[in-house]
């Protein structure tokens, strides 16, 4: 099986660690894993301003480092979201299509595809798992509070697999961080408000870390954190999955 | 005239934190509320269903059950009068008035009369009306507009309440007891209703099949006022037509369960025709309505029926108010209506939410909000109403991340300032770090790692 791995551009740039991660919890299951070098942003941030019209770039270099492989694999909802619903290139809407099918979120990919039952990792701390809005409303990765319908968790799945660790329970188990790409600096106020009220939903209920599937709110979580001089921790969910007591 | 745009009325908002969370706090709680009673109805998931394939149906044949409602009201003895925009409606409004000579005027909930500014209208022309919904009397007697379309009044606490109770309607200073605050209002709002001469009522539901509508209020204030009356004026508009009164039992469920969790609204009236001696007038208003059915993408808003649970649901408005929404209709549904009515003056309403999409999820007729957000500020960019840098700097990141070699350059570029430079980044002309820590670089990106271990 071969995957490529999408690693978006902020996590290459600013959070290596979850992505090797990824590669490595990916190359314990023996897939082919491989990483396009010329890969960039898939042009959410331009596109979720308003500016669609400007991603063509990088809808045709995403459709040039990521054709011909079985499956794309991303450790972000978010950005797998926007390939999802608006990777589309004119001149080889085909192609865009393809890859449109096959990309995946890394816990989508492990549990609908992979059909992990078991993990050898072990995380003693007691986390709170924050879920991405685009992760879960997006691409339906847990169920929503809002809908009347059977509970599921494909992070929650995994993460019941890891020794050791304790997820802790949140007053409100999916409401939105505040991130939301260019949101966070257009509309400061109400994203550093709605950050700090996420943070403390955690901190109220004894997380030691913070976990999620997207590093974008896990980034704009950690910002207020370190600002608040607050002892809980991000980090993403490969990195706990790929964890062991050394 | 708008003053601030949505993000600098929220951080006006924001300063006083201790209000927002009472305020956030306050709006969870009715959708939590709203969660119970929806987690009790087992169907719910196909009610909505069905409240959005009956609207959507209606919207597609929206002339042909106009016209055959029109019919059958006037067979029962209402008088119809169309509309075609706000102007329109409050000169038909104040020419009713006119022409019976009647000062006693009182007016239930509608946010139709609040975007058509009817009361401002008919201030102009000397004729003052008291909204006898306790939520919009309190903001009304503060000279200030509904913050929210169900619950007008739910920016204010109750010792905002008791101080304009004690301005306005002698109360005792400092009074904040809610029965002794609800109590003098009743007495205040009595005598308007019992020398009630004219009403003005709004319309939740119009039934093509019957020509009748139906008016729901959880204080009764719309009857009190309609009972009384010589003249009942009830507005809508176009879009609140359904086809068939059994349609109700669907919609009616939906509503207030959506709206505050409760199993019904207390009073859903149904008014057929004018009671002996009784004029009763429907103004249809059509006010950009049309032209939003013509939007593909936006077509569905209509469907609306005004609930409020997007409010509720929306963690942005939760934070920001209404009132930073500057629109009659705020929060994210306001922010999908409002572009048609005026698309530079609400350019901003689009931009003013993280798109995470609760929105979507509760709405009783399913219209895909937060996917409407995301296409209305497409159409605000091509239609030039973004502000200048955001455009250039759009362009200069879509310039770098076309190019791996840009990109990578850049990259290694930000992580070196950041490292050795942080005071260039960390500064307060970046919005980032006016409350947040930037990330620690990595010595090296991911890139450049997998470029060392595996290749």
């Amino acid at each position: 099986m071969k995957v490529a791995l999408f690693i978006p551009c902020y996590v290459d740039q600013f959070y290596p660690k979850a992505a090797i991660a990824t590669l490595e919890l990916l190359e314990k299951f023996g897939l082919d894993v491989s990483y396009p070098k010329n890969q960039t942003c898939c042009g959410q941030p331009m596109a979720n301003s308003g500016f669609e019209h400007l991603t063509k770039g990088c809808n045709s270099l995403f459709v040039e480092n990521f054709s011909g492989y079985d499956y794309v694999v991303c450790p972000s909802g978010s950005c797998v979201m926007h390939i999802k619903d608006h990777l589309h290139i004119e001149e080889n809407e085909e192609a865009a299509q393809d890859i449109r099918n096959k990309v995946y979120e890394l816990t989508e990919f492990l549990v609908d595809v992979l059909k992990i039952e078991k993990l050898e990792a072990s995380f003693p701390y007691k986390v709170g798992l924050h879920q991405s809005c685009h992760g879960q409303r997006g691409l339906k990765l847990s169920q929503m509070t809002e809908l009347v319908a059977e509970p599921f968790s494909k992070p929650g799945h995994l993460l019941s697999m890891v020794k050791g660790l304790e997820l802790v329970e949140l007053d409100r188990k999916d409401e939105c961080c505040g991130f939301g790409g260019t949101f966070c600096v257009t509309e400061e106020a109400v994203s550093v408000k709605m950050g700090k009220d996420r943070v403390l939903d955690h901190e109220r209920n004894g997380a030691e870390y913070i976990t999620a599937g997207d590093l974008s709110c896990l980034m704009h979580m950690e910002g207020i954190l370190k600002r608040r001089g607050s002892k809980v921790k991000i980090i993403h969910i490969a990195e706990i999955l790929n964890h062991h007591l050394s | 005239m708008k003053v601030q745009d949505h993000a600098q009325a929220a951080a006006q908002f924001i300063k006083d934190e201790e209000r927002t969370d009472w305020h956030d706090e306050t709006l969870w709680f009715v959708r939590k509320k709203r969660d119970l009673a929806a987690h009790g109805i087992p169907e719910w998931e196909q009610l909505r269903e069905w409240a959005s394939q009956i609207k959507d149906h209606t919207l597609s044949n929206l002339s042909h059950y106009l016209e055959s409602f029109e019919q059958k009201a006037i067979a029962n003895g209402i008088r119809v009068h169309w509309a075609a925009d706000g102007e329109e409606h409050n000169r038909i409004v104040h020419q009713i008035i006119a022409d019976h000579d009647l000062k006693r005027i009182v007016k239930s909930k509608s946010m139709l009369t609040e975007e058509c500014h009817l009361n401002e209208y008919l201030i102009q022309k000397g004729i003052s009306v008291v909204d006898t919904d306790l939520g919009e009397r309190i903001v009304q007697l503060r000279k200030e507009a509904p913050s929210h379309i169900v619950l007008p009044a739910i920016h204010l606490k109750k010792q905002d309440v008791s101080d304009t109770f004690h301005d306005f309607l002698d109360t005792e200073k400092g009074n904040n007891d809610p029965q002794y605050l609800t109590e003098a209002a009743r007495q205040h709002l009595r005598d308007y209703f019992i020398a009630s001469e004219l009403a003005i009522t709004g319309v939740n539901f119009a039934i093509a099949e019957t020509g009748g509508f139906v008016v729901c209020t959880n204080e009764g204030n719309a009857d009190m006022g309609a009972h009384k009356a010589d003249v009942h004026i009830a507005c809508m508009g176009i879009e609140k037509i359904i086809p068939k009164a059994e349609h109700l039992g669907v919609f009616l469920r939906l509503l207030a369960r959506s709206a505050t969790g409760q199993p019904v609204t207390t009073y859903s009236s149904h008014f057929h025709r004018p009671r002996e001696g009784q004029e009763m007038h429907l103004v249809i208003v059509d006010n950009g309505r049309t032209r939003q059915l013509g939007r593909a993408d936006f077509r569905n808003s209509l469907k609306c029926i005004r609930c409020a649970a997007c409010f509720n649901t929306c963690p942005v408005y939760r934070r920001s108010g209404g009132h930073s929404y500057h629109t009659a209709v705020a929060g994210p549904i306001g922010s999908i209506l409002n572009p048609n009515l005026d698309m530079k003056a609400n350019a901003d309403l689009p931009f003013a939410s993280t798109l995470c999409g609760s929105c979507s999820n509760v709405c009783p007729v399913k219209i895909d909000i937060h996917e409407q957000l995301y296409k209305w500020r497409q159409v605000i960019v091509q239609a030039g109403y973004a502000p200048v840098s955001k455009k250039l700097g759009m362009e200069g990141m879509a310039a770098v991340l076309s190019s791996p070699a840009l990109y990578h350059f850049s990259g290694k570029m930000g992580r070196t300032t950041l490292k050795y430079a942080p005071f260039l980044v960390n500064n307060g002309f970046n919005p980032w770090y006016k409350q947040r820590d930037m990330p620690a670089p990595p010595a090296e990106s991911f890139g450049e790692w997998y470029q060392k271990n595996r290749s």
